[in-house]
């Protein structure tokens, strides 16, 4: 493995699969810390975003620097943005939801149950 | 460096920097804004990558779609009378940069320190490399891919129904004598 860590240091040379996968390594840490520290709902939705992306570049990068057919993982990563289209749609109307009963969509405050 | 890989650093970082100002924006529309710009990052990522029917859906359901649903849901969800609370206490902010930078540690370990089998591809992959993409998906979604196509037609239809369902309106809490 240590043979491999050199690349660290070419960072800068050509641009492969490696760059890509520290672009999305980096944004799903950033969206992970986002969907944590936040406290409103629909932030909270904008850091699944920023995960769910950082997924389908994975899965784009992997098809185009190593497999024989391209478009697999182009396909994947269009069932990926489909499904984050439904989720988003879904937790939307659940935030409007919550908002129309307990007139806050900041989740901790968000509690009707006591405990 | 050629003009190839200087555009995927301008991508990447258009990606990747909003990205950090989400974290550190103080207002929900800003985010809103930022993520936009993100995802553009991303789109240009993918049409970098090869993959223009990808690149330009993110572009038509993300920014066109999603963002436009996102600044929907703030503007509808944001009281006036309220003043804007802070991002979070200490409570949640240290444990949720501590957990970011595990996650990311361990992705950029195995991105870095794994050695990936990388496809070279032949003289004939990469003269189809430059047709046209959409057709090709097109006969996979039909072909290989039909059972997730339809199971995810049907879950986008459920999905539909289930957010007209949900975000109906209701009457309000006091009226049900909370």
């Amino acid at each position: 493995m240590s043979m491999h860590w050199p690349l660290l240091l070419q960072a800068a040379g050509e641009v492969g699969l490696q760059h890509y996968l520290v672009v999305s390594a980096l944004v799903a840490g950033l969206g992970i810390m986002v969907v944590i520290t936040r406290r409103n709902a629909i932030a909270i939705l904008i850091g699944l975003e920023l995960l769910v992306n950082s997924v389908g570049l994975n899965f784009v990068a992997f098809s185009k620097f190593s497999s024989p057919d391209r478009f697999d993982g182009q396909v994947v990563t269009l069932f990926i943005i489909v499904i984050a289209a439904a989720e988003a749609a879904l937790a939307l109307a659940i935030a409007l939801n919550i908002f129309n009963n307990l007139h806050t969509v900041e989740v901790d405050e968000a509690h009707s149950l006591k405990g | 460096m050629t003009f190839s890989d200087g555009v995927f650093w301008v991508f990447a970082a258009i990606a990747v920097l909003p990205a950090l100002g989400l974290l550190l924006a103080r207002s929900i529309v800003r985010m809103a804004f930022l993520l936009l710009f993100s995802l553009a990052g991303f789109a240009g990522l993918y049409l970098q990558l090869g993959a223009g029917f990808v690149g330009f859906t993110q572009v038509l359901v993300y920014i066109g779609g999603i963002l436009i649903l996102f600044l929907f849901g703030v503007m509808l969800t944001v009281r006036i009378d309220v003043p804007v609370r802070p991002r979070s206490g200490p409570r949640f902010l240290v444990p949720g940069v501590v957990a970011g930078l595990l996650v990311m540690g361990f992705l950029l370990f195995v991105a870095l320190g794994t050695p990936w089998v990388l496809h070279q591809p032949t003289a004939e992959e990469a003269a189809r490399a430059l047709a046209p993409d959409p057709p090709q998906i097109g006969l996979k979604l039909l072909s290989t891919y039909v059972l997730p196509f339809e199971a995810v037609s049907i879950l986008l239809l459920a999905a539909m129904v289930g957010a007209t369902y949900i975000a109906r309106g209701s009457e309000p809490i006091e009226e049900r004598g909370e």
